[in-house]
């Protein structure tokens, strides 16, 4: 079977697999940063044990592949029931874990662009809005955080990017993604060469609309400062 | 306020940045209505000794007394003080995200609670004194550096501030937009408003000054009058500074 037989007899396995993918990371995206928010803060923190607690965290879940962070999760968290049930044709019982595992390593390296935007604002903005008399709070929400997000953006892009690539070791538990359903379509037709240029183009594709849509969000941030 | 008319007041105000004594023992009294101008060479404390004032720098030892209130006492409102001690920075330090109105009322609004429709019209009326009500509108970075200070002026008289603190407000700019921020400086001085400035304008200085500090080494070596400074200077370290920032020209 050529290229396209293989895609017009597997199509079905592809699109299928891409949605889970597109749902594995769009759920891995949003907590992520939730959790990388958070994991920032403490990170700027005063307290010396919130600060240590936070670094300890970025260094181990950079630190490690992400595949071992997954096995790890998974076996770690065996005792919590997750539901037996099937949704859109993934096993939460997997995918779960999964997402939990994906969410807490982007969670890593999205802390650590939040503090690096953070930290890049001027310690001058800080200062006068101090000075006016300004809560520290107010000085964050108000003054620094519209400010950072213009440093943080660009870069929280290429980390959604990035996981929508990493969801790919999901396969290894089971969880019917794009290259899980990939494996089926390569064994099925015994050619495997086509099954993986299918896959890479829809990566690829994948990416290219998620860096498209993150421009034109910065875009729409930067009229402000003209 | 105390009765005697003393606005601020350091008693033996020491910082320590790590081994490096920066501040060593400063006893200063600022009256209402006074314009302190404070001269010295780099490094001799004078930046550090404004910031303590509204404690942006930590005091080591000693104390600030702010009509009548330690500022470094435990349980201090200080967010309630720094309302009442307006700043103006070397570098201008405007919201970069907020339009030229919006960097004068999020003070106001934020912090005093006021309207919008209050704090807009304060910030006009104050606009339209420097001359700059048309840039309103207008985000920082279309501003000259000159503009930028008179609007970081204004952003800290919108606050109805007691004194307002000037540290090297001058220094950061192109020669030819000096004048246009001392003019408005001197407006207030004239309007009687409370004033500590730091500066290397000595012209000003001379002009403008109630009283001027000389600083050295983290120490006031001597102050008096403009002409006490400018004319008779008795410690030869002063007599030494300014016949270099004098001769320059």
């Amino acid at each position: 079977m050529n290229i396209w037989e293989i895609f017009v007899n597997y199509y079905d396995y592809f699109l299928r697999g891409t949605r889970t993918t597109i749902l594995i990371s769009l759920i891995t995206v949003f907590f992520g940063f939730l959790l990388g928010c958070l994991i920032a803060l403490l990170r700027l923190s005063k307290n010396r044990l919130l600060r240590g607690f936070a670094g300890i965290y970025i260094t181990v879940l950079r630190g490690t592949p992400l595949l071992v962070q997954l096995y790890i999760v998974y076996y770690q968290l065996d005792f919590i029931p997750f539901p037996k049930t099937t949704v859109l044709d993934v096993a939460l019982d997997r995918a779960l874990p999964c997402a939990i595992a994906l969410s807490m390593n982007s969670a890593a390296y999205v802390a650590e662009v939040i503090r690096a935007g953070i930290q890049a604002v001027d310690i001058g903005q800080t200062e006068a809005a101090r000075s006016l008399g300004m809560t520290g709070g107010q000085t964050m929400l108000r003054i620094i955080l519209p400010q950072a997000i213009k440093n943080i953006l660009p870069a929280i892009g290429n980390e959604f990017v990035t996981m929508i690539k990493e969801t790919s070791v999901i396969q290894y538990l089971g969880v019917s993604d794009l290259m899980y359903n990939n494996g089926i379509a390569a064994s099925g037709t015994y050619n495997p060469l086509p099954c993986y240029y299918i896959s890479g183009i829809i990566y690829l594709i994948l990416n290219l609309v998620a860096g498209k849509g993150v421009s034109i969000f910065e875009r729409r941030l930067k009229r402000s400062d003209r | 306020m105390t009765d005697n008319g003393v606005l601020i007041e350091t008693k033996g105000l020491k910082k320590n940045f790590g081994e490096l004594e920066v501040l060593k023992g400063i006893d200063v009294q600022i009256k209402k209505g006074e314009v302190v101008v404070v001269i010295g060479p780099s490094g001799s404390g004078k930046s550090t000794f404004l910031r303590c004032l509204n404690r942006l720098e930590e005091p080591t030892g000693g104390s600030v007394i702010f009509e009548g209130q330690d500022i470094c006492a435990a349980g201090v409102d200080l967010n309630a003080l720094r309302q009442k001690m307006g700043m103006v920075f070397q570098q201008f330090n405007l919201f970069n995200h907020l339009t030229i109105l919006e960097n004068i009322t999020i003070g106001p609004m934020l912090v005093k609670k006021e309207s919008q429709a209050e704090a807009e019209q304060t910030a006009m009326r104050l606009l339209g004194r420097i001359g700059l009500a048309d840039k309103a509108k207008e985000y920082p970075s279309r501003l000259s550096g000159g503009q930028k200070q008179r609007i970081a002026i204004v952003r800290a008289l919108a606050m109805g501030p007691d004194v307002m603190l000037f540290d090297e407000p001058t220094s950061a700019l192109d020669p030819e937009m000096v004048g246009e921020v001392l003019s408005v400086m001197q407006d207030l001085a004239e309007e009687g408003r409370t004033m500590v400035v730091v500066t290397h304008e000595m012209g000003f200085a001379q002009k403008v000054a109630s009283r001027v500090l000389f600083m050295d080494e983290g120490q006031i070596l001597e102050e008096g009058t403009p002409d006490q400074i400018f004319n008779h200077p008795r410690s030869p370290r002063t007599k030494d500074f300014l016949s270099k920032v004098l001769d320059v020209i």
